[in-house]
């Protein structure tokens, strides 16, 4: 079992970011993605920072992918884009079927992100002959989705070509659009946004009027108000889960790496916060938090 | 530029007809279209009626077929791909790349359209899907009027875009919202804030409450008009402000876009609604065609009738209707 970092969701100042693959660098995790993946004005960093980054997280011996954006309208965004694709250095994480046909064209191999709706066996092959070889399990699916995914006989045929991640910890990417909503949330139009998501490293939670922490607006992307956290269900990943995917949080995230290594196993089980979730894993509603 | 309708049922698809749609689109009585909801769509038999009746009329019949396949009950997804073929629909609406791929292989004849399910938004997935075959890519709600024009000026295939019913904000087909609130989704089970999760409370002094699986997504006091909670349309609290915090209750009115969506070629203009009633499809269809008629006797000389806006407006959400993501304000 190894375990990654997923692209960083929300718009963090460059020194943040800087500092925070300095620790990624030093820390155990064995994959790193890196990349705008919700919106491209957030400009803190650009192609050929990622690139640096990325050349500087391969000599400290982690795996690095370039994650690309999600929702793209924009020919802009389809030239930048482009860049990410003809690179040819780094593996590509797809998070729109755009990128998996531009790889394509380079027969390049691909991870697809859990926006690429991969829901049973013939996509996944499809996908897979195609160039994916690791595959990021939608969010809201299950272990027992999962298990019953790989059974298939299409499946097993290739298991060993494939890697499967999970997204295991963060708040949840649950959907796109073409509104900003934290920008609307400080009535701007989306066209003079001034960047505030800058000033929401964490997002800004919404509640319902009791109080329950429902969503987390991050720009154009809405999140899950809690925090997906699968660190006691890691044994039940033994055998079908090949990568386990931390998302980036502005507080704590390399701890918690170190807590989920402790607990492949089950030997190091963790109280939950009151505001986590695992409900998705367990074929629940996604913002249950079940206690074992 | 073609006119197309909902349907839910048999009336309501005679109601499109009559009242002068070009094409209608219909579902199966099962999850594998997005509007799996009780007492709605069509089984084989209905499926066959209504294709002979569609065809008598000389009209078309898209069949919607736009959830994704599960693993182990995959043949339930091909067997409706089966059934809309053998009952000779004109049109397969499809999604996922599984039943896309099996209809290319399978039925290589029949006109496939990308569903809005598919979340194609751009042209590099646009020329993913080419693969395929589609005819027709259903551009989802988040574009602006520019990115639409874009687009059809740089794709071969035709394009079809939603002209009026609910909002959907999200990009359809990756959004979540709904499975994370009930455990179920538009993706998984065919339907957005299922209704068997609905609940409504009485509050204190004439208040209403409309809950999702117990999670409160508005309260409405006595002199409001209390809507479904779709919940991308509830009340909220972000930071001290309680607000429709990603959406308002509204519909999608395209009318005075008419023009330009005319001009840049836009094959087919989509009315969202299978879950409405036939009377509903009747009136929408009915101002609709009319619109469509008049911009394509003189697009330059187009004016929207005050009269189309009333009876739109009356049949809207909340009774408000909006441009959407087509204007650049709404964003």
């Amino acid at each position: 079992m190894k375990f990654s970092l997923g692209a960083i969701q929300y718009f963090w100042p460059r020194d943040v970011v800087m500092n925070f693959y300095q620790q990624a660098a030093e820390s155990s995790v064995d994959i790193v993605y890196l990349g705008e993946t919700v919106c491209s004005k957030r400009r803190e960093l650009k192609f050929d920072d990622y690139l640096a980054i990325a050349h500087s997280l391969r000599e400290a011996g982690k795996q690095v992918c370039l994650s690309t954006m999600t929702l793209l309208e924009a020919p802009s965004e389809l030239r930048e884009l482009r860049r990410y694709c003809d690179q040819g250095e780094f593996l590509i994480e797809a998070n729109d079927v755009g990128a998996i046909a531009y790889l394509q064209e380079h027969k390049l191999p691909f991870v697809a992100g859990s926006a690429i709706s991969c829901y049973n066996q013939y996509t996944l092959r499809h996908l897979m002959n195609r160039g994916m070889n690791r595959w990021v399990m939608p969010v809201e699916l299950s272990r027992e989705w999962l298990t019953q995914l790989l059974q298939q006989p299409l499946v097993k045929d290739v298991r060993d070509c494939l890697e499967v991640e999970v997204f295991a910890f963060g708040h949840m990417p649950l959907a796109w659009s073409g509104r900003c909503f934290t920008a609307r949330s400080e009535n701007r139009p989306k066209d003079q946004c001034e960047l505030v998501c800058i000033q929401y490293p964490e997002g800004r939670p919404v509640s319902s009027q009791e109080g329950q922490q429902v969503f987390v607006l991050n720009g154009i992307q809405t999140q899950s108000g809690s925090r997906y956290n699968l660190i006691n269900q890691l044994p039940s990943m033994q055998g079908i889960v090949d990568v386990v995917r931390l998302s980036p949080q502005l507080m704590g995230t390399f701890d918690w790496l170190e807590k989920f290594r402790a607990n492949r196993f089950g030997q190091a089980p963790q109280p939950l916060a009151k505001n986590d979730s695992n409900g998705y894993w367990l074929a629940l509603a996604g913002l249950v938090q079940q206690l074992d | 530029m073609e006119l197309l309708c909902p349907a839910g049922s048999m009336p309501a698809l005679k109601a499109a007809i009559e009242q002068g749609a070009d094409a209608v689109y219909v579902g199966l009585k099962d999850e594998t279209n997005a509007r799996h909801f009780a007492g709605l769509n069509l089984d084989e038999a209905s499926l066959k009626e209504a294709v002979r009746y569609v065809h008598q009329q000389q009209r078309k019949l898209h069949v919607a077929i736009n959830t994704f396949a599960h693993a182990d009950t995959f043949q339930v997804w091909q067997n409706a791909v089966d059934v809309a073929v053998r009952a000779g629909a004109d049109v397969l609406i499809l999604a996922d790349i599984a039943m896309l791929a099996y209809a290319a292989e399978r039925y290589p004849q029949v006109e496939v359209h990308l569903s809005v399910q598919a979340s194609a938004t751009n042209a590099a997935a646009i020329e993913f899907y080419q693969q395929f075959g589609v005819k027709r890519v259903v551009l989802p709600r988040v574009l602006s009027m520019n990115q639409v024009r874009s687009l059809a000026r740089s794709t071969s295939v035709d394009l079809e875009v939603f002209a009026f019913g609910s909002l959907c904000i999200m990009a359809e087909g990756r959004c979540y919202l709904s499975s994370y609130l009930t455990g179920e989704s538009p993706n998984t089970v065919g339907a957005c804030s299922p209704a068997k999760f609905v609940r409504w409370d009485e509050g204190d002094e004439g208040t209403l409450e409309s809950r999702l699986n117990n999670i409160l997504i508005d309260r409405f006091a006595p002199e409001e008009t209390a809507g479904y909670p779709t919940l991308c349309k509830g009340r909220f609290q972000v930071g001290n402000d309680t607000y429709h915090a990603l959406e308002e209750p509204t519909s999608l009115n395209t009318l005075s876009l008419l023009p330009e969506l005319y001009q840049e070629g836009i094959a087919s203009l989509k009315i969202e609604g299978r879950q409405r009633s036939p009377a509903y499809v009747s009136q929408i269809t009915r101002v609709w065609r009319q619109a469509i008629d008049s911009v394509m006797a003189d697009a330059s000389r187009f004016q929207v009738q005050q009269e189309w806006d009333r009876v739109l407006a009356d049949l809207s959400e909340g009774r408000q209707t909006t441009l959407g993501a087509y204007h650049r304000k709404w964003k």
